[in-house]
């Protein structure tokens, strides 16, 4: 993919893998580039274990042990056009710290992994809002319950000395996304932000995220599984299976003209609010283990138009381009065109 | 079993959390009402769905349900094994022997999972508990369970932490199906997989229901999966049941005004067709209601008598059930 300076993110060839105690390597990302426009935002979809998240992960540095970004890199254009590494980026450094507190702002999937069950909400967005901003004690806390408003927590500033097991699940999700967003970020990661909501609140999460973006140009990584949220939001999507990108186009090309044989799948399992009660039809079989990673295409053991002898031998393919800006990591992307 | 009878009935259960205020000497300064006032029967066999906004009570609702907490006030009248016992008012000790038939599937798999134990000894914790199987048999059952939710064997001996939130998920599930027991709440169970796990989930949990005439209630955000699995769904709202019908009716004529602002913020998978919903107001506040009918803030039908009188969850026609004052008025 071309370089622009218009890009705020650029990965390059991300491969992020887990080293097991039996000696086992683990590929959880192996060779993923990607790169998010200013003020726009990539959609990441995949099946469970795809490796979205850990690519989420590995763009701030919070991989653990036994994980390690082992190549690659994680490109950060700054608005002052600063370029950032984060990949060659010291654990320690003012730099990182700036990065993961200012720059680049991350929505957990798991409520939970960003909040402290001992500390009340109140005290973990002021905390969150005196690291990043010049402010005072009392006006922290003013910020804080106008963001817990805006993120639709009903009396907020009563809430504000409650703990997390006092808030349903979908309100500490809303508090996650408070705490983001104190941070007016460059680039936000959302990793499954609305998952935990309902509806109408993920209507009001989503245009949250967009007024963001309009107000401040944030740029978004959003990560999930919810076909029609991407639809809704996002301007570029990412298909990942089995820790890469097999298809790489708009979002409209992607969900209305899908060509690899996954992303067709994936369109199929969707429920639809218009179909009656037969059974969901769903992809064959299950993603392989990391283990044990097919030969050839990865997704040739569950694949509708694998060939043998084709797909099932070599390297995994790569990213070919079909159209303009559109990418398919398929080598019969051609031949099952009219399909 | 005679099919007629209900598996359970609900009746004007109960559950407030006290609010205390400030400072040392902590005084209750009120309560919230997280689920005030539920009735509803489930037929053996049955998928009841729950749905609502985030913090209306739906998972406090299953939780009391199993007496996870204790209720407030109501009845939770649950048939077991040929006769009807009220879970709200049972002893603790006769609670335990009936833990097994009642199992839940927890919304957030990361902190339902004990990271210290491996997934092999999660799934099979239930068994162990109970003393149902040991040893090699104990064995063979997870492994015939991870098996069944799309694991492999050799997960057994990983951690949690090693897993994918779709991965720990489909564990949560085994760990609830290993007991077969005949109600599973299901509390968001399948929200953290994407769309093809999704649809093999679901497939599963209707086969098991099937094989062991499970029934359900599915407590879920994502209406079309509550469309495709439910034969009922329940729509709450601050603690209340609004509206309850069958699937297809509430689908289709959905009478409450809150359900009909609910289905219009369905997004479509479709790029082109862009989202126009609006509803505006704060979320309701179970600690801080307002009088009258708890939606009237945000209700775009509100009348005088909505913000005096609290409207009751009547049955309109049969099987179909509205806590609105004019719900005959409103256009559908
Ligand atoms: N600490 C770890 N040790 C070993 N393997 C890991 C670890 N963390 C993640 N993995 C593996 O990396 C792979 C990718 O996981 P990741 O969490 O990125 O998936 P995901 O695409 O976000 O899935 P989901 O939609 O379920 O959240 C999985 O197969 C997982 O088992
Ligand atoms: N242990 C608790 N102590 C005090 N309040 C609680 C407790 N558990 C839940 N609540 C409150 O009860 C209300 C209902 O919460 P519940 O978790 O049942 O909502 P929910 O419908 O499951 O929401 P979600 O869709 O976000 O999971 C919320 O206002 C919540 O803050
Ligand atoms: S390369 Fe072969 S196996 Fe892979 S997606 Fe294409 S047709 Fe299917
Ligand atoms: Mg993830
Ligand atoms: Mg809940």
């Amino acid at each position: 993919m071309p370089e622009t300076s218009e890009n705020v993110l650029e990965v390059k060839n991300l491969k992020t893998y887990f080293f097991t105690d039996d000696g086992d390597e683990l590929r959880a990302v192996d060779g993923v580039t990607f790169s998010v426009k200013r003020s726009g935002i990539l959609a990441v979809v995949g099946e469970s274990g795809c490796g979205k998240s850990v690519t989420a992960y590995s763009v701030l540095r919070l991989i653990q042990k036994p994980g390690k970004i082992v190549d690659g890199q994680i490109l950060l254009r700054t608005t002052d056009g600063k370029i950032i590494d984060i990949a060659e980026l010291d654990e320690k450094s003012d730099e990182l710290f700036h990065v993961r507190g200012g720059l680049v702002s991350m929505i957990f999937q798991e409520p939970m992994t960003a909040l402290s069950p001992v500390h009340s909400i109140g005290n973990q967005i002021c905390e969150a809002i005196l690291l990043h901003q010049d402010v005072d004690k009392s006006q922290a806390e003013k910020i804080a319950i106008g963001i817990l408003e805006k993120v639709g927590i009903p009396g907020a500033a009563g809430r504000m000395k409650q703990y997390p097991h006092e808030f349903s699940g979908g309100m500490r999700q809303r508090v996650v996304i408070a705490m983001a967003l104190a941070c007016k970020p460059q680039l936000l990661i959302a990793d499954e932000p609305t998952t935990a909501l309902d509806v109408t609140l993920q209507a009001q999460v989503l245009r949250i995220i967009k007024d963001l973006q309009a107000e401040l140009g944030t740029s978004v990584l959003f990560i999930t599984h919810d076909l029609a949220v991407v639809a809704q939001m996002a301007d570029e999507v990412a298909v990942m299976y089995l820790g890469r990108i097999v298809e790489h186009s708009d979002v409209r090309s992607v969900l209305k003209n899908p060509r690899h044989p996954y992303t067709r799948a994936l369109l199929k399992s969707l429920p639809g609010m218009s179909e009656g009660s037969e059974r969901l039809p769903s992809i064959e079989g299950s993603v392989p283990s990391l283990m044990e990673i097919p030969d050839g295409c990865p997704f040739h053991p569950r694949c509708p138009h694998a060939e043998s002898g084709l797909c099932d031998v070599g390297g995994p393919p790569s990213l070919q381009k079909i159209a303009d800006g559109h990418y398919v990591a398929c080598v019969r992307v051609e031949e099952i065109k009219a399909l | 079993m005679i099919a007629t009878e209900p598996l359970l009935s609900v009746r004007n259960l109960r559950k407030f959390f006290p609010v205390y205020s400030k400072g040392f000497f902590q005084r209750r300064v009120g309560y919230v009402k997280a689920v005030d006032d539920v009735s509803f029967d489930l037929m053996p066999g049955e998928t009841l769905g729950l749905v609502g906004e985030s913090g209306c009570g739906k998972t406090t609702t299953g939780r009391t349900i199993l007496r996870a907490l204790g209720p407030t006030g109501g009845n939770i009248m649950f048939r077991a094994n040929g006769e009807t016992v009220d879970l709200a008012t049972i002893p603790g000790r006769h609670l335990k022997a009936l833990r097994p038939k009642m199992q839940m599937i927890f919304q957030d798999p990361f902190s339902s999972l004990n990271p210290r134990m491996t997934i092999g000894q999660i799934v099979g914790e239930p068994l162990v508990i109970h003393k149902m199987a040991k040893g090699r048999e104990l064995k063979k059952r997870v492994v015939e369970m991870l098996i069944k939710v799309g694991l492999k064997p050799e997960h057994a001996v990983r951690y949690p932490h090693a897993f994918s939130g779709g991965q720990r998920q489909r564990a949560g599930i085994a760990r609830s199906l290993i007991m077969h027991p005949s109600l599973i709440i299901a509390d968001e169970a399948v929200s953290a997989l994407d769309v093809s796990v999704q649809a093999q989930i679901i497939n599963l949990m209707e086969d098991l229901q099937k094989e062991f005439r499970l029934t359900y209630i599915f407590i879920a955000h994502d209406l079309s999966v509550v469309k495709h699995i439910c034969d009922r769904v329940a729509v709450m709202y601050a603690g209340k049941i609004v509206e309850l019908a069958e699937t297809g009716t509430l689908f289709k004529d959905p009478k409450h005004p809150y359900t009909k602002a609910l289905l219009s913020a369905v997004p479509s998978p479709d790029p082109d067709v862009k989202m126009i919903f609006e509803l505006t107001g704060e979320v309701a506040d179970p600690g801080n209601l307002p009088p009258g009918c708890a939606f009237n803030p945000r209700c775009p039908y509100v009348r005088d008598r909505c913000r005096q009188e609290m409207p009751s969850l009547r049955e309109i026609e049969p099987g179909r059930w509205v806590n609105c004052h004019f719900d005959e008025e409103l256009e559908s």
